[in-house]
């Protein structure tokens, strides 16, 4: 990161968002690898990414350059740098960024907000800090030696006198901005490492917050698409009469595909004075597709496929020892087939986005993950530069990674430069379940070889899924490294030969992300075949797995500073087995499972206690441990891991999305079933104490519950599970 | 024309006898706390009180609504400030979007029950999807505010 600056510019400090007056300090951070778009800071010209401002009023404004989609985001950010700064939590506001590539990347993501941000949100507070002291210092003409800062005052440790930081403003801009300002001892954190209150909880009772969906403005329509069942197909004809008819509707349009990652998927709109008469307006259109290529896509025949072809040799991706040898050599061998369907985000608010395209420029009001990305693919549709396009980032009800694809803003600004007002689209919820990018399905076998001692000599594990790539780029019908590394060729077990293979597998409808991504698909197979490979193996499956770990081991990762450490997954996975009282006598009819698991440079176990009672599957309780680094917010920690338990257990019972002639059989939540509130057990979670650097938080919780969930029914009926949902073996 | 009587205003819109009351209430009226989830009585994100009961407001015409006293959750401050607070300061939410309607079910629950059980807040808050996982913790403000409006009562 650059140096701290403070920013005077008139014209600039507006085009932030911010009011004018006070003092507003900014500095620049590199951009990551993602984003091409920002320029780093080149010594002549300064290009700021990150902004506080400190007004007259001691009221401390800080720009969130994150999405909240309840990830705490805005809270544990902001809150990094009001603790550097010992400034009052009370007195901090936060304004949410606009979607620009002046404020880095804006990605929200990748579990990775905090993790970038940390170091430099610390020093820009740390500097603001210095900066009011020797303000002080000079205000008072004394040395900054004796003074320190505490809750927005500056206090002369002498005499007790205090300075308010607001009535600092005008001196803090005079002294000169140290360029290494010492930092807080963690000892010291007053917010950080706290479970301090989400800074939005207020507005999130009260029903004032806005979210995409609750944006109103001046002469704005609302607009419902419809869009062609199988994925990719196109409108052959069409006739609107009976959409017209209806009260409110207004207009009939067709919108084109646009043949691009993040493009609509083109169709018909409705434009109306209000949401219901657009919904109900595209009900009544009769239309004829082109279904195109992907009619034939149906998910038994598909799945038949992908689990016969996965028992075949494919392409190797990683290959330690000699893996053929040891089976050869086996006392015993293990082989196992598992089946995942495709998943679906469906996050509470549905994709919707306002658009209004005027006087030459974009102006957007959307709750989108990915501002930056959002502004580029608006201003390429628009043929016109990025200055041009404004994207106002809404609070999001839910992303889980739906809302970084911005295919569905785009909609909104082609409809508004047609009827040359602005529009608001809205997905119905059967638009988001049948037109979503969806987490891939899934085929693995996995075969082990264990020796007269029943150690695990040998792995094997062959993976069949179709790859995010494909949706950008030619489907080559094989997945990627990225994929690959979320739990299957970066496997951290002690085992000599290993080897993990990918059998092609192409794509019939758009591939995406979704919380945790290929982790729930290679968490699942490797925490479930561990565990059968225990039970062959006559060991008890912790003290099996914590052998598998092995000995306390570094193993590097591209990413510099995050290395794999053996001896944390194998901490995780302990705390687990204490706070879950693991091996005490059960009642009957009960079962313990457990799973562990590595991601976003996170470490993460769940053990989970069953009951089955004549096919009758609950839940009774989830104890999670996560070790991620520094904890920024104990409270969002625990609140995403117990949302993520809930994530993998709706998954786990539920999830389910299936084709049939190429369109999504799946409509609502009848068919589309979340967890509800008499199936929530209750989730303990144990964050580990640590002075690392903070690693991800929102997804990884995510891939354990399934495959615990599977090792826990298995000790309490001795019936092993190898197909997700459980609610087609009629136990939930 | 259409009269509704919201929080304990009344408000003349002009529309449709069969529009949902959800679309009435958000699009007409501009009152945008209640929210569109699923808009087939699944999801519970559209939950209002139509004279003191809960209802889908996706599934409730206009025409069944006219006349009665709805409160939605801009309206809960006069009815339950308690639950209220108790919810923010226990950060029940996550993402919000579901909280309008969860807190609405909520709240017309401890009218019915001053004391539930787990089970009865389980039979009386299934209707309300939270997709990010927050049940656990909106059980325990519905017990945390059951208590402290019940000491406050006896005192
Ligand atoms: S929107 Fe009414 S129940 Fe879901
Ligand atoms: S808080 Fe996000 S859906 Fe409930």
């Amino acid at each position: 990161m650059s140096a701290i600056h403070i920013v005077t510019r008139r014209s600039f400090i507006k085009s932030l968002g911010f009011a004018s007056g006070g003092l507003i300090f900014a500095c620049s951070i590199p951009s990551s690898t993602e984003n091409k778009e920002q320029k780093p800071f080149n010594g002549s010209i300064f290009e700021p990414n990150i902004f506080i401002q400190l007004k007259d009023n001691g009221e401390l404004v800080l720009l969130a350059t994150r999405s909240e989609m309840g990830n705490g985001v805005r809270t544990s950010l902001t809150s990094v740098i009001a603790d550097e700064m010992d400034a009052d939590w009370e007195k901090v506001s936060v304004l949410q960024a606009t979607g620009d590539a002046k404020f880095m990347d804006q990605n929200t993501d990748g579990s990775r907000s905090v993790r970038f941000l940390f170091e430099p949100m610390r020093k820009m507070g740390a500097t603001a800090r210095a900066m009011l002291v020797a303000g002080a210092a000079k205000k008072w003409g004394i040395d900054a030696n004796k003074l320190k800062a505490d809750n927005h005052y500056v206090i002369n440790t002498e005499n007790g006198d205090k300075l308010f930081y607001g009535d600092l403003v005008k001196e803090a801009s005079e002294v000169p901005v140290p360029e290494n300002p010492v930092l807080k001892k963690p000892t010291d954190f007053k917010y950080i490492g706290k479970g301090l209150k989400s800074i939005d909880s207020k507005g999130f009772v009260s029903g004032k917050p806005k979210y995409g969906i609750d944006i109103k403005l001046e002469g704005m329509k609302y607009a419902a698409v419809a869009r062609c069942p199988v994925t990719f197909g196109t409108v052959k004809s069409f006739n609107k009469d009976e959409a017209l008819k209806v009260k409110g509707v207004l207009d009939v349009v067709e919108i084109p595909r646009i043949a691009k990652p993040f493009g609509p998927l083109g169709g018909v709109a409705v434009i109306a004075s209000n949401t219901w008469a657009a919904l109900k307006g595209k009900e009544a259109l009769l239309i004829e597709w082109d279904n195109g290529a992907n009619e034939t896509y149906s998910s038994e025949s598909y799945d038949a496929m992908i689990e016969q072809n996965v028992l075949k040799k494919g392409k190797e991706i990683r290959n330690d020892g000699n893996i053929d040898r040891e089976f050869k050599n086996a006392t015993q061998t293990v082989e196992s087939t598992y089946h995942l369907p495709h998943l679906v985000h469906a996050p509470m608010e549905v994709p919707n986005a306002t658009g209004w395209v005027h006087d030459g420029i974009c102006e957007v009001w959307a709750p989108v993950q990915a501002p930056q990305a959002t502004r580029k693919e608006v201003a390429d549709y628009l043929d016109t530069s990025l200055e041009n396009v404004t994207i106002n980032v809404t609070f999001l009800g839910g992303g889980f990674g739906r809302k970084s694809k911005p295919d569905f803003v785009v909609e909104a600004v082609i409809l508004s430069k047609i009827i040359d007002a602005p529009v608001q689209v809205i997905w119905s919820r059967e638009d988001d379940i049948k037109h979503s990018y969806y987490h891939a399905v899934s085929a693995q076998y996995m075969k082990g070889a264990l020796d007269e001692n029943n150690k695990v000599t040998g792995w094997l594990h062959r993976a069949a899924y179709p790859s995010i790539t494909s949706t950008f780029a030619p489907d080559t019908g094989y997945a990627a490294g990225f994929e690959f590394g979320q739990g299957m060729t970066n496997l951290p077990y002690a085992i000599e030969n290993i080897r993990c293979e990918n059998v092609k597998a192409p794509a019939h409808v758009r591939i995406g992300w979704l919380r945790s991504v290929y982790n729930i698909i290679q968490g699942f197979s490797v925490n479930v075949f561990a565990d059968e490979l225990a039970v062959k193996a006559g060991k008890d499956p912790l003290q099996f797995r914590l052998d598998l770990i092995g000995p306390d081991r570094i193993i590097k990762n591209n990413q510099e500073d995050y290395h794999f450490d053996s001896a944390k997954l194998k901490h995780v996975l302990r705390t687990a087995a204490k706070n879950a009282n693991y091996g005490k006598k059960l009642p009957k009819n009960h079962g313990i499972g457990i799973a562990v698991h590595y991601s976003f440079y996170s470490y993460v176990a769940s053990i989970i206690e069953v009951s089955v009672k004549e096919n009758n599957l609950k839940v009774h309780s989830i104890h999670s441990v996560i070790d991620c680094g520094t904890a920024i917010n104990r409270n969002t920690i625990t609140a995403q891991m117990e949302g993520a338990a809930m994530f993998g257990l709706s998954l786990a019972f539920y999830g389910k999305i299936t084709a049939k002639n190429g369109a999504v059989e799946q409509s609502n939540f009848h068919d589309y079933q979340m967890l509800r509130i008499s199936d929530a057990p209750k989730v303990n979670v144990e964050i580990v104490e640590s002075q690392d650097k903070p690693t991800g938080v929102g997804e990884p919780g995510v891939p354990v519950i399934a495959p615990a969930l599977i090792n826990a029914i298995f000790n309490a009926t001795g019936k092993r599970y190898k197909k997700l949902p459980l609610m087609d073996e009629g136990l939930v | 024309m259409a009269t509704l009587i919201i929080n304990e205003k009344k408000y003349k819109i002009d529309a449709d006898p069969e529009m949902p009351l959800l679309w009435a209430i958000r699009d007409s009226v501009g009152l945008t706390g209640t929210k569109y989830g699923c808009g087939k009585g699944l999801c519970g994100s559209c939950t209002v009180l139509l004279d003191g009961k809960p209802i889908r407001s996706c599934l409730t015409p206009v025409s069944q609504a006219e006349g009665a006293v709805i409160l939605t959750i801009e309206g809960v401050e006069n009815e339950n400030k308690v639950l209220q607070e108790i919810w923010a300061d226990m950060n029940v939410a996550q993402c919000g979007y579901c909280q309008s309607g969860q807190i609405i079910s909520a709240l017309a629950l401890l009218k019915e029950n001053n004391n539930p059980t787990d089970e009865d807040i389980d039979t009386a808050m299934n209707g309300n999807i939270c997709r990010c996982g927050t049940y656990q913790r909106i059980r325990k403000a519905i017990h945390k505010t059951a208590e402290l409006t019940n000491t406050t009562t006896i005192k």
